[in-house]
């Protein structure tokens, strides 16, 4: 079996096994971040659980930081060994003739997201770790904020301009990551579900939809700070 | 004269290969490991013998001199495989197929070859089937037949529209299997150039690498020759670019007889060259004669006007149009053998009437087979008073599915849409009969030389039917030669590794670098290619699909004439120790000069018509047959094998008569 | 029509290449696209240079030979052909044509616009038969029903014609596309199941040691492959390795 994983397709599979994962704590994430529109307590109580949760704090958060990693060094690791596969490249290359943007540029949008997400490590996953596992507050309170802080530490980020902008930036490309990912981790996994019309639209509506929706978070909470 | 012995077994036709194979000398496996045969082509024949041999036992080495076996020209062939496997139950027998192909080839073939290629028919099939060719199947899930050229059972095997294709893969799949074993050397991109012979035998090949020009030597026990026809002779024809003959000439002019080389097949349902920058033609499947009428213009004013554009062939009425081939053979119509097809178009555009700007072609047209199955699917779909365009769709539909791959290749290559106006069809050089004479054991005239497939002339006669190649060249790699050749090799279990060394190397190594040093020295003003192209007409013109005593004399001299000047004028860019396509074509060129020559001689000699090969002097004078081929059985049943004695108008004709002790002769009529 | 082509030109395998301009005139819209580079080179042969060498044969479309990367694209502009087959009517008077060999770190160019293409020979090698001797002593033909269905997706995996050009194009020069027909041919067939495990195992091995690249989905060689092979038999050849691994 390890054999497998060092072949070219059992890498893919890899990568595709974590793609189905992350996609999956995607929607989870999105399920929770779009409470903050509609409620604060709610958000802030299911914020905690999360938060305090040992099975999830000391089981899935290793997982899912194990995954985030796998993902990103296995995507580069095979860039690298197609660049070295290509040889010399074309003096005229017509790509758009048989393959679509998304498809050509999963490295380059991997790349945003990466950005993207080592800000929001230092935005959140940093200062959660550090009140928690460094200074040993597991409350989830903070000083001036009445009831739990989740709440009041997310829209507050959302004050700046650029941070909002970065934000629909970086899922702008997280969509077009989507877009091409969704199915592309069926077709490695040898299912060829992804090459039919069902799977095809689910995975299109579950690109758009929840990058859309991440947007649209970042947004409300901006136009609510700008506008008041 | 001497006669040649083709050593073929007594007794009854049908135990002849049994019995042989009972009593011929094997070789031990333990002593095959030390012996070497080389395989020259890694086409169907070729292919198959390499891996048969090397499962044996024996070493091979293999030599192409495309990039790899699989690219061999077998894999274009398009219909299908004959097996006498009676699957239908439409009563097929060994006998019948054995039968159909005798007559089928003019009765010029060679009664126990041609028995033995339809006894082993049916083991072909098996064979590619457990090698997991994927045969076309039926709905229960067993094997789908087809009938094909003119036979009255459905014995044709196939695979889609690409049933070469996918036989070659399975004898490359047999040769993968050995070569990863160790057992076949595969020389890709090698080019044989010159036999090796040592104390009368051939015990090796001259050969130059194509990538960086190295002349190397490759000694054996026996050399095979499987390295298809010699159709390019003509320049254009249906043969791959790099199609050719030089290992067949270069073994016939070290001692290796060559027979029939007149006979060529002349397909008919071709694609018609556009313009003197053709390259090749390409062949049509002659299924559409099934459905398609072929006609020309009645009026020689009509066809000017077509050709310059004045007029579209949907213009011209019924009354208008000259439906040759029903108007000569009212029973057989659009129907007739390939030969009589060809030779009936070219008649027709010889008098003028061609209908495209090089005058040679004419229209194969489904308007009125559309209609007609547009009629009958209204009338199945009970649809009343329907319309011409209604009717029209209807039967395009039906068309479609039956043609659909050829039409849409007709219009890639024509730009024309063949379901709104008609085709064009117009013969082209297709196969060749004729080639190295071989024995009963596929052994050429040079002891240890042997010779299979297209290369060699044995089964085919004067005319080879339909499906009837690809099951040549199988029989002869997978079950025939390894036998055969067993025990001619079972004397050789003691000579051990032939060195290479030797002074017969030397020399053979000598005269080929000599040849290509020569090319690229020489400051000439023609490329290869005009000589080519010069040589192709005169045979088209000379030695085509009808032929005279003049035009054959003239051909000779011609001929002659071109090889002259291309050892004075031929120019060869380019560097002998590289990559040099100019190069190698030089020297097959050089070949095809001598080749050519000795065609004509042959033409010239038969004075007969029979199968490919049609004698404007004979022909029937008088009678219903008034006009068609006369066959002359008193004088002309025999094999013409002819042996090599510097120029080629010098070669001295050997006969091999022929005897026909199961099948009675009989002329052939389709009026 | 005139046409410019910038064409690459490499000596040896040894030697570095460049684009060179060449200018041919008088092209009929009727020609193949090869007939009309037999011209350019009738016409450098008749000036003593050295003709464009490139690979082709059987100029219908089934060898598998030629192998030109034109204006972008392996086999050119038009779809479902290989560049013989390809016609100059695609073009235009005035037209610049870039020609460009196959490129790939597993397909080294020999001279100009010839590939070396052994790496698909040596994959094959690896496991693309079936272990059965070519005595004819092997069952009936007829012994062993396969479903129509079957039989005809098997064939449609084995029209492919080894020419490379799933590679050229990928971005990745992944062979997945060519291995996964060879896989995928045996795979559904009977006969081929017996080995099946092996078979993919070992072609597989074989396409990672020969440097082709990984398979990013683009789905760019189902569209540039003259036989239409199509993606769904990478997605087998993936099952049938996990199949082989489980």
């Amino acid at each position: 079996m390890s054999g497998f994983f060092k072949s070219s397709i059992g890498r893919k599979v890899a990568m595709a096994l974590s793609a189905f994962f992350l996609m999956f704590f995607l929607l989870q994430h999105f399920a929770i971040n779009i409470l903050s529109v509609f409620s604060a307590d709610a958000f802030n109580e299911v914020s905690h659980f999360m938060g305090t949760n040992p099975l999830i704090q000391y089981a899935l958060q290793p997982v899912l930081i194990f995954g985030v990693v796998f993902h990103f060094v296995m995507g580069f690791v095979l860039e690298l060994k197609n660049k070295k596969a290509q040889g010399m490249s074309y003096a005229k290359n017509n790509g758009a003739a048989n393959s679509s943007w998304m498809s050509r540029n999963m490295i380059w949008s991997g790349v945003a997201i990466l950005a993207f997400i080592i800000l929001h490590f230092i935005d959140f996953w940093f200062p959660e770790i550090n009140t928690k596992f460094i200074q040993g507050d597991w409350s989830g309170t903070m000083e001036g904020v009445e009831g739990f802080r989740y709440h009041e530490e997310l829209t507050h980020k959302f004050h700046s301009h650029i941070r909002t902008i970065a934000y629909v930036v970086a899922f702008i490309f997280l969509m077009l990551h989507l877009l091409h990912g969704f199915t592309s981790a069926f077709q490695s996994m040898g299912s060829t579900a992804g090459r039919k019309k069902t799977l095809q639209n689910i995975g299109k509506a579950y690109s758009i939809i929840i990058p859309l929706g991440f947007i649209f978070i970042a947004l409300y909470h901006h136009l609510k700070y700008v506008l008041s | 004269m001497a006669t040649l012995d083709s050593k073929v077994p007594k007794g009854p036709i049908k135990d002849k290969w049994t019995d042989y194979k009972n009593k011929i000398n094997l070789v031990n496996p333990a002593n095959k490991r030390h012996i070497d045969v080389i395989v020259v082509g890694t086409g169907l024949a070729g292919g198959s013998a390499a891996a048969t041999l090397a499962e044996l036992g024996y070493n091979v080495k293999a030599f192409a001199y495309q990039d790899s076996p699989r690219r061999a020209h077998s894999i274009a062939a398009q219909g299908g495989i004959n097996a006498a496997k009676n699957y239908q139950g439409d009563g097929d027998s060994t006998y019948r197929l054995f039968y159909d192909t005798v007559k089928g080839g003019d009765y010029r073939s060679r009664e126990a070859n041609v028995y033995r290629l339809a006894e082993v028919s049916a083991n072909i099939i098996d064979q590619c089937v457990a090698q997991g060719v994927p045969f076309a199947r039926d709905y229960g899930g067993l094997l789908d037949n087809r009938s094909f050229g003119g036979v009255l059972v459905s014995r044709t095997f196939y695979a889609k529209g690409q049933t070469g294709q996918q036989l070659l893969l399975g004898a490359y799949s047999a040769m993968n299997r050995q070569i990863a074993r160790g057992k076949i050397e595969m020389f890709n991109r090698h080019e044989m150039l010159d036999v090796v012979i040592v104390d009368g035998k051939a015990r090796g090949i001259i050969a130059r690498n194509l990538i960086t020009g190295e002349i190397e030597r490759h000694s054996a026990h026996a050399v095979v020759v499987g390295s298809g026809g010699y159709g390019n002779v003509y320049f254009l024809s249906t043969n791959a670019m790099g199609s050719n003959a030089t290992a067949a000439w270069k073994i016939h002019k070290k001692g290796a007889y060559f027979a029939n080389p007149c006979y060529t097949q002349i397909h008919p349902t071709c694609i018609p060259r556009s313009g003197d920058y053709q390259s090749k033609l390409t062949l049509m499947s002659e299924s559409l004669r099934n459905d398609g009428r072929i006609w020309v213009p009645k009026n020689i004013e009509d066809v000017t006007a077509i050709r310059e554009g004045r007029k579209k062939p949907t213009d011209l009425s019924e009354d208008e149009r000259d439906y040759y081939l029903e108007r000569r053979y009212p029973a057989f119509g659009n129907l007739v053998p390939r030969d009589v097809a060809s030779r009936a178009a070219k008649e027709r555009c010889d008098a003028g009437y061609g209908v495209n700007a090089t005058g040679e072609a004419v229209y194969l047209d489904f308007a009125s087979a559309i209609t007609r199955y547009g009629k009958e699917q209204a009338k199945i779909h009970n649809i009343e008073n329907a319309s011409k365009e209604k009717i029209y769709e209807l039967g395009q539909a039906i068309v479609e599915a039956k043609y659909g791959n050829l039409f849409q290749m007709y219009e890639k290559i024509v730009d024309q849409n063949p379901y709104k106006t008609p085709m064009m069809i117009y013969p082209a050089v297709h196969y060749t009969m004729g080639g190295v004479w071989v024995d009963y054991n596929l052994m050429t005239t040079i002891p240890g030389c042997y010779c299979i497939g297209e290369a060699n002339f044995s089964d085919h006669g004067a005319n080879r039917l339909g499906a009837s190649a690809l099951m040549q060249g199988l029989a002869d790699g997978y079950f025939v030669l390894p036998y055969t050749i067993g025990d001619y090799l079972s004397d050789d279990i003691r000579t051990g590794e032939i060195p290479t060394d030797t002074k017969e190397f030397d020399e053979a190594e000598k005269e080929v670098t000599d040849r290509i040093n020569f090319f690229v020295n020489n400051k000439g003003t023609k490329s290869v290619d005009y000589f080519h192209k010069k040589l192709g007409k005169v045979m088209w013109n000379k030695a085509g699909m009808s032929r005279n005593a003049k035009g054959l004399e003239e051909a000779m001299s011609e001929i002659k004439a071109i090889r002259e000047e291309f050892w004075k004028e031929v120019s060869v860019p380019g560097s002998s120790n590289e990559m040099n396509p100019e190069l190698e074509k030089a020297g097959r060129v050089a070949d095809f000069l001598e080749l050519g020559e000795l065609f004509a001689k042959d033409a010239l000699m038969r004075e007969e018509s029979c199968g490919g090969h049609f004698r404007e002097e004979s022909a029937e004078e008088s009678g219903p047959q008034k006009g068609e081929a006369k066959r002359n059985d008193k004088d002309f049943a025999f094999v013409a094998a002819w042996e090599y004695k510097g120029e080629p108008a010098d070669a001295v004709l050997h006969k091999e008569e022929l005897e026909f002790k199961d099948i009675e002769l009989k002329q052939r009529s389709y009026k | 029509m005139n046409l410019t082509l910038k064409i690459w030109r490499q000596k040896d395998s040894k030697t570095k290449g460049q684009m060179v301009d060449y200018k041919v005139t008088d092209i009929s819209e009727h020609m193949s696209f090869l007939e009309m580079m037999d011209v350019l080179n009738e016409q450098l042969v008749n000036s003593g240079e050295e003709p464009v060498a490139f690979d082709h044969d059987c100029r219908e479309g089934i060898c598998g030979m030629c192998s030109m990367y034109i204006n972008g694209e392996a086999h050119g502009p038009d779809r479902g052909i290989t560049t013989c087959q390809l016609h100059m009517r695609m073009f235009k008077d005035g037209d610049t044509i870039t020609i460009e060999p196959f490129r790939a770190a597993a397909f080294p160019v020999i001279k100009d616009l010839v590939v070396d293409r052994m790496a698909f020979e040596r994959i094959q090698q690896a496991g693309g038969y079936i272990s059965v001797n070519t005595s004819g002593n092997t069952q009936d033909a007829n012994s062993i029903p396969i479903s129509k269905h079957a039989a005809d997706e098997a064939m449609d995996a084995a029209t492919c014609i080894g020419c490379g050009a799933c590679v050229a194009t990928c971005k990745n020069s992944s062979a997945m596309l060519f291995v996964g027909a060879k896989v995928s041919q045996y795979a559904l067939l009977p006969q081929g199941q017996v080995e099946a495990a092996d078979r993919v195992q070992n072609m597989v091995a074989q396409m990672d040691l020969e440097g082709f690249g990984n398979c990013t989905n683009t789905g760019a060689c189902e569209v540039e492959c003259p036989k239409g092979i199509s993606l769904e038999n990478i997605a087998r050849m993936n099952r049938e390795l996990m199949k082989a691994n489980l």
